[in-house]
């Protein structure tokens, strides 16, 4: 156990952690420096989020992600994980960005920033998301929701990505000076909040006098929790049903703690990153950095259906149409390990007969099926369900069978 | 939670127990807490060597892999199944059920060379710091 002196528990994508270094001030309940806790990239302090003490008191192992110091677990991840799958768990989302785009050719300008057709969004309607690049890559994966009250979208962003999207939303901006349109980076006013589980409405309907049932998957509403102004959402990132909350920054922990509170007779937990990426894994739900990056069509990462070819011109939209006419040359499919190897993580080989045909972009112990799962882009030729993969694990070729996704679906009621 | 004095530990957090010439070997309370849920044990066979310093075997929790090194050099005389078959277990109790490996070794004395409970306990705690 050589690195156990310095082990942290690794969050779930340390590798692409960007260096942070221009982040000098955090902000915080107190709203005071702590210069001590810097994160790995550098020597930049890291920030904070609204909850940070409320982590503390709940026992959370706090850990440098994405330049935030976030919750990785609190009681275990295993155990968060069956919380959320079971009854509810709570998550602070505080790192994640939130940019909003309005003026009159905000629709204009999404359409020509993202890959998904935001023309079908209805008042109040949210959709998943990509910002392509010019090769046909992938910026990030967004969550766009249209305001129910009011013109203009809001786009949600990964805390990993935050700084390069806005900087790439505003180059965009400059570059379409033919469009009028305001792209406002609103995080520092915001806190984000995710209740996610078979008892979260219940657990939400005993906070709000908001017709819950009338805000469908992928809709949003602006209404009252715990007397609090916030914006209710549908849409999480676990596999189960759900609620995702913004709002305003002061009354953050204040949500946090009346959520927690009616949550207690129904077996509410408060959940860490740790667990939020294997339920997340066994959803299928891509993560920025392991599915996705600059350098991976969104056609390999399987996420064809968020792309809109027809709906007129936008970033990368040839590239991506030229590798949809050629089909692509590699696939992101599930497998399962057939043997007992451990666990096949973000980058291990992947071969077939002994030859490399990929890598495992993510992989873990699902806790809801007691078995070690795993995404891996490969060749197109070697992909299928039910044939057969090997990952490389220690050196050592791991036997593996591809496996329909989801690895989880809920059973809807 | 303060480790057994009946017992010498390693800095890579392994703790070793003699028994005449016969080694118990596991990791300690502060490893199992610092993994998390360990989902994972690999061990060597019976009849196996293992080597002072040198891993003998993997740990992995659902957030990471780790080796795990012998504070000895010895023959592995036994490995406890148990804790293969059910690696939660070294969670649950990594001081007495889930012990590891029992080892014959060659110079008992290598056990001079690691620190005791309280030295142990000291630097684990400054380890998590």
């Amino acid at each position: 156990m050589t690195n156990m002196p310095t082990l942290t528990p690794i969050p779930p994508v340390p590798r692409i952690m960007p260096a942070q270094g221009l982040l000098l001030t955090r902000r915080g309940i107190e709203g005071v420096m702590v210069g001590s806790v810097t994160d790995d990239a550098g020597d930049a302090p890291l920030k904070e989020t609204a909850l940070r003490t409320r982590h503390e008191r709940l026992g959370a192992r706090m850990v440098p992600f994405a330049g935030w110091l976030m919750p990785v677990q609190y009681s275990g991840i295993l155990d968060e994980h069956r919380a959320v799958r079971s009854a509810a768990g709570l998550f602070d989302l505080g790192h994640m960005g939130q940019v909003r785009v309005s003026g009159p050719d905000a629709l204009a300008f999404l359409q020509y920033v993202t890959t998904n057709d935001v023309a079908k969004l209805e008042p109040g309607d949210a959709q998943y998301s990509l910002l392509p690049n010019e090769q046909g890559g992938v910026i990030d994966d967004v969550i766009v929701y249209r305001w129910p009250d009011e013109p203009g979208y809001f786009v949600v962003v990964n805390a990993a990505n935050h700084d390069k999207d806005l900087a790439w939303l505003r180059r965009q901006r400059m570059d379409r000076n033919d469009l009028d349109v305001s792209v406002e980076d609103v995080s520092p006013e915001l806190g984000m909040i995710a209740i996610q589980g078979p008892n979260a409405e219940t657990i939400v309907a005993t906070l709000t006098t908001t017709d819950l049932g009338a805000i469908g998957a992928f809709q949003w509403q602006r209404g009252e929790v715990a007397g609090i102004p916030v914006m209710i959402a549908r849409t999480g990132y676990t596999g189960e049903d759900g609620f995702e909350f913004y709002a305003p920054q002061a009354r953050t922990a204040d949500l946090w703690d009346a959520l927690l509170r009616a949550g207690l007779p129904f077996g509410l937990a408060p959940v860490g990153l740790g667990a939020r990426d294997t339920l997340r894994l066994e959803a299928r739900m891509p993560l920025y950095g392991n599915e996705l990056a600059d350098d991976i069509s969104p056609l390999e990462a399987g996420l064809g259906w968020a792309v809109k070819l027809d709906k007129g011109p936008f970033i990368g939209r040839d590239r991506i149409a030229a590798i949809k006419d050629a089909g692509p040359l590699r696939r992101t499919v599930g497998f399962q390990l057939t043997e007992r190897a451990g666990s096949a993580r973000h980058g291990y080989p992947v071969q077939v007969n002994g030859r490399d045909v990929g890598v495992v972009t993510s992989g873990a112990h699902s806790p809801t099926l007691g078995s070690e799962i795993g995404l891996a882009l490969i060749d197109s030729a070697a992909a299928g369900v039910d044939r057969p993969l090997n990952v490389i694990i220690r050196g050592r070729p791991v036997q593996a069978r591809q496996v329909k996704l989801p690895f989880y679906r809920r059973a809807r009621a | 939670m303060a480790s057994p004095t009946d017992r010498r530990y390693t800095k890579t957090h392994e703790w070793v127990a003699l028994d005449g010439d016969v080694a118990t070997i596991g990791i300690t309370d502060f490893a199992q807490s610092e993994l998390g849920d360990i989902t994972y044990l690999e061990l060597p066979e019976v009849g196996d060597a293992i080597a002072l310093n040198q891993a003998f075997g993997i740990v992995e929790s659902v957030k990471a892999a780790n080796d795990i090194f012998s504070p000895v050099d010895g023959e592995v005389i036994e490995r406890n199944d148990d804790a293969i078959d059910a690696p939660e277990a070294i969670n649950a109790s990594p001081f007495d059920q889930a012990w590891l490996v029992r080892v014959r070794v060659g110079d008992p004395a290598q056990l001079d060379a690691l620190m005791d409970a309280e030295a142990y306990d000291a630097f684990a705690t400054s380890a998590a710091h």
